[in-house]
């Protein structure tokens, strides 16, 4: 090939105690191309990207960079070398303005003082020529998430990166924000800086990148375009069997209404009603989606569902009844099945075993306790049964809940509130940053309590995971529901525009 | 939706938002000390003069802690810091009978304890709590255990007089007439303030008692600015433990220190972190002492258990009423992991 690269790595290989994270990994990067690292959670992407920034040394291995060997043994070598990263969290100093932030560790003095004036200007000249908007004085915790990764961007070009390194960048942002991304990084290539871009969702790889490199279980898979391949062929490239993109169900047989929504207003922390009068039911046997851009009242209303935070006005009736919501334990009796938000704050108690995470909302009765006194023999038997039923990949059910990836953290979840009677079940995103197999499995879960008869509420910012998942769609913007419409009657593009809050035309141009 | 940031304000209404209430008690404090000193010029002199030198080791501590604590080690060792280093530099200059030897002794010592609490929290990363007090009872169990009764040093640092600037109504007294230490509180006061936020090394400390790992990916070495500020921190308590035996005292009582260490600490919350915030809560704390001191003398018909009390109220009520929430450092406290 003519083409020079930007940088190879040759049989990298690292080991951890117990695992292979990256075996024998060959990686090329051509200079100019976005090339995208697809991979499960796990699948070493993070532990190659740590290695060539040098914050892991490998066990062995070669680096090239623009043809010549490279040493890399520390992130000081991987910065002199022209490699930046932005890492999936974010390694800015939040008190520290953004001209502090970029200046660390690469400072322009004069005398013993910083220069911070020639700083800003400097950054300022470089956010023009990338076309990066960001205003060197303002404090980085003030700033969107969206901001502070153009920071991060910036900070990396400011130590002459040419080849950037993005570690799950889209992850935090919003699906605007990931367009802004997008050209953000189509601008970088155009001036010449090379573009590594890690992640694990599908449609993003093939709308950005020029090449795909897939990993699996710390080995490279193949390397392919996206004019070679589409979405099924990459899942089946991360997975190593085919995946189903797309949950197949069978049209909803929605019966007697379970939960009944009436004008529910909930304050947020800032005492700012961010519910508005909500009005909506769900039926046993249908799944309704609430779709909305983050931020929207969203979570709040799923924490007053669940007795998580005060409800200001309005009802809410269980079957018919009006049921004590400031209490989850008489909620969890009365059949609500709660995946929460946040797995790892609120759906698990990280330090605690499997075994007792899943019995945490019923390790009060029997067979789990008997006289106030625990029973550990039931509360271990029924772990190995319900982490052999939801196929949750660890060691023991006597491993910490927080050793596991996210994707079997969130099957403990699962496994715990659908191995009871499920009357009302409500997911919220419930497939956050997991990957293609993982989701696969909990959308089919989720497909089957409503087949079982159990009215599913399902809050997701993925638009596709509503789309394929749900029966009817609630649209929430500005803490207020702006339409309820059943799934096939409403277009993705449609649905995108209510949920920036714009009217709906009466005839919808394109529908499904 | 959001309130102003400072950033965008122009620059008067930045500075009052931010300076306001500081220049406004400034203010207050002059006046009231102006009255005071045409009403009784010799009382107040007097009270100024030992407002100072009640903060001395106030604000030294402070510095101590504050270097510390921006760069994520918490010290509560400086109690012990202080005293290890008064008894150590009345010892060297007992022996060497030379009061500047025994400064040098005290400020090796200090810094040599900071170099054991920073082998102990960034090293082998024990809960800091608990190696400041390791570090406090090494302090208190071998000065008491080596102390001799009889054992004496011949007179302490005198006054240096600043030429004429000594001669100056009021001020001259209080700040220009001072012996060594003092001043070199004073000073380093100025220079920890201007290192912390006007050059590379004060932005990497902070950087690395904020969030040490971004600090690390762009090659700050964590270890060695945690090591490096607490050693210096320590220097300086021990440059405050010397104070109290070479300047101050003239000689070493068991457990002399009596809290300083502490209230030392409370400085340093009081002044948020930084080093003129330090001095003036240091200088506010030494006032009410002063103040405290002239009630007793005056012969008050209050059981003097109460005056004594006198600084450590005003101290909760000043900290309870105007200081508002201080923000600590993010990474204080926690050892920092290499991945």
């Amino acid at each position: 090939m003519s083409e020079t690269l930007a940088l190879e790595v040759r049989n990298i290989t690292k080991r951890f105690p117990g695992v292979l994270a990256n075996d024998r990994v060959n990686f090329a990067l051509k200079k100019g191309e976005i090339h995208a690292l697809l991979g499960e959670n796990g699948a070493g992407k993070s532990t190659l990207m740590n290695v060539i920034y040098g914050l892991y040394s490998p066990d062995e291995g070669e680096f090239f960079v623009d043809g010549q060997p490279a040493e890399i043994h520390n992130p000081h070598d991987a910065i002199s070398a022209g490699i930046g990263m932005v890492h999936q969290h974010f390694m800015l100093v939040p008190v520290f303005s953004v001209a502090e932030n970029i200046i660390l560790g690469s400072e322009v003095t004069r005398a013993t003082k910083l220069d911070l004036r020639t700083a800003r200007r400097e950054i300022r000249e470089l956010s023009q020529q990338y076309g990066l908007d960001v205003d060197p004085r303002a404090i980085v915790e003030e700033l969107p998430v969206g901001i502070q990764q153009r920071v991060e961007i910036v900070k990396a070009l400011y130590r002459k990166a040419k080849i950037l390194v993005l570690d799950e960048p889209t992850a935090v942002l919003t699906p605007q924000e990931v367009e802004g991304l997008f050209r953000v990084m189509r601008q970088l290539t155009e001036r010449g800086v090379s573009i590594i871009f890690i992640t694990h969702k599908l449609k993003e790889v093939l709308a950005v990148s020029d090449s795909i490199t897939v990993m699996r279980r710390g080995q490279v898979v193949g390397t392919t375009t996206p004019a070679e391949t589409d979405e099924n062929g990459l899942a089946e490239m991360m997975v190593g069997r085919e995946v189903l993109l797309e949950v197949e169900k069978g049209p909803a047989q929605p019966k007697e209404i379970v939960l009944e929504v009436k004008d529910l207003s909930v304050y947020d922390e800032r005492q700012v009603e961010v519910v508005r009068q909500v009005s909506f039911d769900v039926r046993a046997g249908e799944i309704l989606g609430i779709a909305g851009v983050q931020g929207n009242g969203q979570t709040e209303l799923a924490e007053a569902l669940t007795g998580l935070r005060a409800v200001l006005s309005g009802t809410i009736h269980l079957n018919g009844v009006v049921v004590p919501f400031e209490n989850p334990r008489a909620l969890t009796e009365a059949g609500v099945s709660h995946i929460p938000e946040d797995r790892q704050k609120h759906g698990l108690v990280l330090p605690y075993s499997i075994a007792d995470n899943l019995v945490l909302s019923s390790y009060y009765k029997k067979p789990y306790a008997q006289n106030g006194r625990r029973n550990f023999q039931a509360v271990l038997g029924n772990s190995v049964e319900l982490v052999e039923q939801f196929d949750v990949r660890t060691p023991g059910p006597q491993v910490p809940a927080g050793n596991l990836s996210g994707g079997n953290q969130q099957k403990v979840i699962v496994a715990r509130e659908l191995s009871r009677p499920v009357k009302l079940l409500i997911a919220n995103q419930p497939t956050r940053g997991l990957d293609v197999g993982s989701i696969e499995y909990i959308h089919k879960q989720i497909i089957k309590e409503r087949d079982a008869g159990a009215a599913v509420l399902l809050i997701s910012a993925e638009l596709d995971e509503i789309k394929s998942l749900a029966d009817r769609i609630a649209v929430m913007f500005h803490g207020e529901i702006v339409a309820v419409v059943p799934v096939d009657a409403v277009s993705k593009s449609d649905l995108g525009l209510l949920m920036a809050g714009s009217e709906l035309k009466k005839e919808p141009e394109s529908v499904g | 939706m959001m309130a102003d940031t400072y950033s965008s304000l122009p620059n008067w209404k930045y500075f009052l938002r931010r300076y306001g209430v500081l220049t406004g008690l400034g203010l207050v404090v002059l006046m009231t000390t102006l009255y005071f000193y045409f009403r009784d010029p010799q009382i107040t002199e007097a009270v100024l003069a030992s407002t100072v030198r009640y903060s001395t080791p106030l604000v030294l501590g402070a510095l101590c802690g504050l270097l510390g604590e921006r760069a994520g080690v918490i010290n509560i060792g400086i109690e012990g810091q202080m005293l290890m280093s008064a008894f150590v530099g009345f010892l060297v200059t007992a022996w060497t009978k030379s009061l500047w030897l025994g400064v040098v002794g005290g400020v090796l010592t200090g810094a040599l304890m900071g170099l054991l609490l920073a082998f102990m929290s960034v090293t082998l990363k024990l809960d800091q709590i608990i190696g400041g007090t390791v570090i406090n009872i090494i302090a208190i169990g071998l000065t008491g255990y080596f102390y001799q009764v009889g054992l004496a040093i011949d007179g302490k640092l005198k006054p240096i007089p600043l030429g004429p600037l000594a001669n100056l109504p009021l001020v001259g007294k209080v700040f220009f007439d001072n012996p060594p230490i003092t001043y070199a509180a004073i000073v380093l006061v100025f220079v920890v303030q201007y290192v912390l936020f006007y050059t590379k090394w004060g932005l990497r400390t902070r950087a690395v008692g904020e969030h040490p790992r971004a600090a690390d990916t762009v090659g700050v070495d964590v270890y060695f600015m945690r090591y490096a500020n607490v050693v210096l921190g320590g220097a300086i308590a021990g440059l405050a433990g010397a104070f109290l035996t070479l300047e101050a005292v003239g000689s070493f009582e068991r457990v002399m220190t009596n809290g300083r260490g502490f209230i030392a600490l409370a400085v340093m919350l009081f002044g948020k972190y930084t080093p003129l915030g330090a001095w003036g809560a240091a200088l506010f704390f030494g006032l009410t002492s002063a103040i405290q001191t002239q009630v007793q003398f005056a012969g008050v018909d209050i059981p003097h258990q109460f005056i004594g009390m006198i600084p450590y109220v005003m101290t909760i009520l000043v900290l309870a009423g105007f200081v508002g929430r201080t923000r600590v450092p993010a990474a204080d406290g926690a050892p920092y992991e290499k991945e």
